[in-house]
């Protein structure tokens, strides 16, 4: 059953011909035997997914089923969802219970009849492209299990790619959905900014951060997407637009697509097995009907450095909120009212996070505001304007995802700058607001190669209509980890 | 940028951190070379570039002033480290 797309699991539940129920089991005990290798979960919710299966079921005993009632997914542990802990990976929220839903998990769950199976591990507060900042230890990747599954999505993406849920939402700041789905042979779609609510999504950096989906197949994002996707009155930063389909599209012949290709993605520093990948791709689209041209976003070498600025500084703004007053982590040893948010925050927050927040407070502080923040807000307006000069000559964008294949774990925790340098791809797509996604394009040393197409806003339509025209005469999307078959 | 440790202990302090001491010296390394990365975007021509804060072209939505949440003190006290009266508890402020 872990084999089928979304779009077969629907029928299959739609016809009956096995329940939510069993389907449902049917991840929980792969969770039960496969997960201690990967470390993908947090919060395995067998009583929660069984009883919403049952619900699930009886919706669509009435006839009421719609193309994802009955079918599982696990939450990033990013979402709150009520009376279950919403950990954020982080010891400041390891015994913090949500009061309350965010809107995407009422959209899928309650709306939908999705069951969640769990709460899925990421790096702490989103912090990261290693999932080795977790809280709760380091998520591994199935494809290799010395090997990262890349973050901070690192759980969602594991589970998707052993075959622990069928599809798992995720968050991308800086390409934390796309760079693990590289990483783990996997389709990850980050929206544009405001296509998707933030409501009930813990805030990393507010004008950065969007909710996605983790899947095996465009076809498989798409539905989910489209469930997810729509403004939401209680988020300010939700666009009020209506919806496009995502799904009817797909099918669309992407005869005379405009490709652009970004010559500083294709300088040195992008590895040689992942660079012959993308052009066989390159290769597969022409023969789609494809026409490439290269194009030049002369300011992508200041993406990295104009992200970790404005990262950490809106980081500082929205973890000031967790300081041992009215939820998560109290220091017990705090004897004044300064200690308690000291300590608290001392205490609960990992070494990545508190790097970022000083970082932060640093470059928002007086006499340090104009060089570093305002100087980064203006570049990331140039980026901004590289991107949109590009959409008027070309309709979707290609470019690798990743700089190489997973690394070994450990191999970069030493030095942050290093790490940070993986989402060097990624990361204009954040600061533009941009779609973008990443899907399997071939494997380096065994390992999986993405490749990453980015589109103009609130065309995330196109994008998985080229993706999915790919997966149609393409199979390396198809192809599971050795063990989790 | 290279930040001494005092600068670090001082920016900690801005941020209501208590750092561990054994990792102060750690941290003012790794923090500069951060500062030396993000350094490059002082090579930017940003002369009349308005600044972005984010990518939507839209201003504050605003609605009308009225009540549409009921009272959820209880839900939300329930998980508080320590509360009392409805109010939440910390030490000691004012002397």
């Amino acid at each position: 059953m872990h084999t089928l797309s979304i779009k077969q699991l629907g029928e299959a539940l739609r016809a009956r011909k096995f329940s939510s129920r069993e389907l449902t089991q049917h991840y929980l005990k792969r969770i039960e035997t496969l997960d201690p290798q990967l470390n993908s979960y947090i919060t395995v919710t067998a009583d929660l997914a069984l009883a919403a299966a049952d619900a699930a079921d009886a919706r669509l005993a009435r006839g009421e089923g719609g193309p994802l009632t009955g079918i599982p997914l696990g939450q990033k542990d990013i979402f709150c969802t009520t009376g279950v802990r919403t950990s954020c990976a982080s010891r400041m929220l390891d015994r913090f219970i949500s009061p309350y839903d965010a809107t995407i998990v009422k959209k899928l769950q309650a709306e939908a009849g999705m069951p969640m199976l769990g709460k899925l591990n990421m790096d702490e507060f989103a912090m990261g492209s290693s999932n080795e900042t977790s809280w709760y230890g380091p998520v591994k990747n199935p494809w290799d299990v010395s090997r990262v599954p890349g973050g901070s999505s690192g759980g969602s993406v594991a589970a998707v790619a052993a075959g622990l849920a069928p599809v798992a939402t995720a968050t991308d700041t800086g390409g934390s959905i796309r760079q693990p789905a590289a990483l783990t042979n996997l389709t990850g779609i980050k929206p544009t900014y405001g296509r998707v609510s933030r409501y009930g999504m813990i805030a990393f950096a507010s004008s950065l951060d969007q909710a996605g989906v983790v899947a095996r197949s465009a076809e498989d994002a798409a539905q989910v997407l489209q469930a997810m996707s729509g403004f939401d009155p209680l988020d300010s930063t939700s666009m009020d637009r209506p919806v496009d389909d995502l799904v009817a599209p797909l099918g669309r012949s992407i005869q005379g697509l405009r490709v652009g290709l970004p010559r500083e993605y294709f300088a040195e520093g992008l590895d040689a097995g992942v660079r012959a990948c993308i052009d066989g791709a390159i290769g597969e689209l022409k023969k789609l009907g494809a026409t490439f041209t290269e194009l030049s976003l002369p300011n992508s070498p200041l993406s990295v450095p104009t992200y970790y600025v404005v990262a950490p500084a809106e980081a500082s703004s929205n973890l000031a909120r967790f300081d041992g007053v009215r939820y998560g982590h109290r220091s017990a040893q705090a004897k004044n009212l300064e200690e308690l948010y000291e300590k608290s925050r001392g205490e609960g927050f990992g070494p990545e996070v508190q790097r970022r927040i000083m970082i932060g407070t640093y470059v928002l502080s007086h006499g340090y505001y104009d060089a570093y923040y305002l100087q980064a807000q203006k570049v990331r307006r140039l980026i901004y304007d590289d991107f949109r000069r590009a959409f008027e000559q070309v309709d979707v964008i290609l470019g690798p995802t990743a700089t190489d294949v997973a690394f070994k774990l450990g191999a970069k925790t030493d030095d942050p700058v290093s790490m940070y340098l993986n989402d060097i791809y990624t990361i204009a797509a954040n600061l533009a607001g941009i779609p973008a996604m990443s899907l399997p394009c071939g494997f380096k040393d065994g390992l999986p190669v993405g490749m990453q197409l980015m589109g103009n806003f609130f065309d995330e339509a196109k994008l998985l209509n080229v993706a999915h025209q790919y997966q149609q005469v393409t199979g390396w999307h198809t192809q599971s980890p050795k063990g989790f078959e | 940028m290279s930040l001494s440790p005092e600068q670090i202990r001082q920016v900690a302090k801005l941020a209501r951190l208590e750092l561990n001491p054994s990792l102060t010296e750690a941290y003012a390394g790794q923090i500069s070379n951060i500062l030396e990365l993000v350094g490059q975007l002082s090579a930017a021509r940003t002369e009349g570039v308005g600044p972005m804060a984010h990518p939507l072209e839209m201003t504050q939505r605003l609605r009308a002033d009225e009540v549409t949440q009921p009272d959820q003190r209880e839900a939300f006290q329930a998980i508080a480290p320590a509360v009392q009266d409805g109010l939440y508890l910390v030490p000691k402020v004012i002397e």
